[in-house]
């Protein structure tokens, strides 16, 4: 009987087919990006001085003389099979070796930056809901319009100018002082990204919450109001704010590697901008598909763990 | 959406809800005024930048270099005694011109593409979305600076790199407000009184779902704003001599400790123009949402 299925048994289905195809649409995407290179890849690669010889056989490493379906088919078997998107064009190191030796840091980066980010963003839409069209509210909104319009890489900087040079509590960069002192800075810079994000869905949510039921029969039980804040609407505001960091996980990866550059972190952001540089095709689509599969991954996780730890979601499939 | 306040007694509420409304117009009337002035005054500084420039932007005097604000150097000169407050006003007319430019494709292709998808639904649409989601699951930099690497820096980079990548977020945008607007019955009654699908979509539906994109149009200039800025500041966007305010913001990290101005000010003014930019699109949403 199919319908004997529980909702959540068969969601979780769908999203891992689904999530499946976007990882797969990924990794088209990111194979088809190296067949974007204006005229001949291998020459604009190496540059117009290359010699012929040298050309030919990278057009032979690169697999471009093949056809279009046997290049992809060749790439797709070596990234199921081995992991991995090639050997570095410059060194000759392997992708997958590569990026393995640089996900540290930017693992301790973005796991601060998202706890920063629910530390900061749950407070401050608690306080603007509670104030709603109030001055807190509208101080919120004032805050949350400038911070989506600061480059991070420059509130990395004033940061850097406050907490490092002013009052020496954070080393300027690098990563010689250990985690996770080292990305505290970063951590919190990359968190400001996303915190005006989630504080404006949060404080809709919480607006709700603050209208429901639950909460004025507890109003009317004679709770203080402090109380009802603190034991059931922030518990009830905490879960989203974590699926929300969820959701624009896409968005916190990305601006991390930006971060990382900013202070010096050896981490993935850090290979992607060496790669850029020098052009380093596979290593630039092996940082583009590792990264978008985590958020994959993350979503798919963030969507779940939200039905499985809140049964309403459960039943609202 | 229906924002009143909490109130259990029915008709107490309907005596609230008369002033509420104008209120909020007013308020919003306030953001989008704000904000128009915010953006007019970077525009204005922007078109006239020959005008208000006291200085040539480019003209470098090393004699002069690092010099504190003064009246002859509003905010002081950089490392190479050009005058920095010029270089700020010329910056707003590269920056501000390159974010309006990026937009446009994005704008025009995500709309039209949302819009058919969200009309047409079935198959189209499920493609679309499966589209949108695989676009939306790489993180934003590192597609734009893998594009970049492979298109080339610069201004061409930017507008290549955004017109792939920028195009889903207005699909995503119109394609929800055009599948919840042809769910309406007067979309039905148009087209059962004889009119084709084109002119349902064009001449009815559209204008009920461009206000969206509109107010979409004005966050995403912010946000690619940013991203021209973030870019030239790692040295693959706007190249030099041209000022922009991120290769300022990276010429100042020098000197962050002992001239922290020069870092400050072209980061202030982004934030400046991305607030009024913002405030626009909040009043715009505000005052499209009463209808």
């Amino acid at each position: 009987m199919r319908k004997a299925a529980t909702p959540l048994a068969r969601r979780v289905a769908h999203a891992l087919l689904r999530a499946g195809g976007v990882a797969a649409g990924v990794v088209v995407i990111a194979f088809l990006l190296g067949r974007l290179i204006p005229g001949d890849a291998a020459t604009a690669l190496l540059g117009s001085r290359a010699t012929p010889e040298a050309v030919a056989e990278l057009r032979g490493r690169l697999g471009l003389d093949e056809p279009l379906p046997v290049q992809l088919w060749e790439f797709l078997t070596r990234l199921v099979t081995e992991g991995d998107t090639g050997a570095s064009l410059v060194n000759d190191v392997p992708t997958r070796e590569l990026i393995l030796a640089r996900v540290e840091p930017t693992l301790w980066l973005v796991a601060f930056a998202a706890v920063f980010a629910v530390v900061l963003a749950v407070p401050l839409a608690l306080w603007a809901a509670t104030h709603r069209d109030g001055v807190a509210d509208h101080v919120v909104r004032i805050l949350t319009t400038a911070g989506i319009a600061m480059p991070a890489f420059w509130t990395g900087l004033l940061l850097i100018l406050l907490f490092s040079v002013r009052l020496g509590w954070f080393p300027v960069g690098g990563v010689r002082d250990g985690y996770p002192v080292s990305v505290v800075l970063p951590a919190l810079t990359a968190a400001f990204a996303i915190v005006p994000i989630l504080v404006r869905s949060l404080r809709v949510q919480l607006v709700e919450v603050l209208r429901a039921d639950f909460v004025a029969t507890l109003r009317a039980a004679g709770l203080p109001e402090r109380r009802i804040l603190a034991r059931h609407v922030l518990r009830n505001a905490a879960l989203p704010a974590l699926v929300l960091v969820g959701t624009n996980i896409s968005y916190l990866l990305g601006g991390a590697l930006i971060v990382e550059k900013v202070f010096a972190l050896p981490g993935l952001g850090d290979l992607m901008f060496d790669a850029v540089g020098s052009r380093d095709l596979p290593v630039i689509q092996g940082v583009v598909i590792y990264s978008a599969l985590a958020v994959v991954l993350v979503t798919l996780v963030t969507d779940h763990l939200a039905a499985l730890l809140d049964p309403r979601l459960r039943r609202a499939a | 959406m229906t924002a009143a306040p909490v109130t259990s007694a029915a008709p107490e509420a309907t005596e609230l809800a008369v002033p509420l409304p104008l209120l909020r117009r007013a308020l919003a009337h306030r953001s989008l005024i704000a904000g128009l002035v915010l953006v007019g005054a970077v525009v204005v500084a922007a078109v006239c930048a020959p005008l208000i420039a006291p200085h040539d932007p480019a003209a470098q005097d090393l004699r002069a270099a690092l010099l504190p604000p003064s009246g002859e150097h509003l905010l002081g000169t950089d490392h190479l005694g050009r005058d920095v407050f010029s270089r700020l006003v010329y910056a707003a007319r590269t920056d501000l011109r390159i974010g309006a430019v990026t937009v446009v494709v994005p704008f025009v292709v995500g709309t039209l593409v949302g819009s058919v998808a969200g009309y047409a639904g079935g198959r189209l649409d499920r493609v679309l979305s499966y589209l949108v989601d695989t676009v939306l699951a790489f993180p934003f930099y590192v597609l734009i600076l893998a594009i970049v690497a492979v298109v080339g820096t610069g201004e061409r980079g930017i507008y290549v790199a955004y017109a792939l990548v920028g195009w889903v977020a207005y699909a995503r945008v119109t394609r929800s407000a055009t599948s919840v607007t042809a769910a309406q019955p007067w979309v039905h009654a148009a087209r059962e009184s004889g009119l084709s699908h084109r002119r349902v979509l064009l001449r009815h539906v559209l204008p009920n779902t461009l206000p969206q994109a509109v107010v979409f149009l004005f966050t995403d200039v912010v946000f690619v704003i940013a991203a021209v800025v973030t870019l030239s500041y790692l040295g693959l966007g706007i190249q030099p001599p041209t000022a922009d305010w991120g290769s300022m913001i990276a010429d100042a990290r020098a000197f962050l400790t002992t001239k922290w101005w020069l870092a400050a000010a072209p980061g202030l003014a982004v934030v400046v123009t991305g607030v009024g930019l913002s405030l626009v699109a909040d009043g715009l949403t505000d005052l499209w949402g009463e209808r």
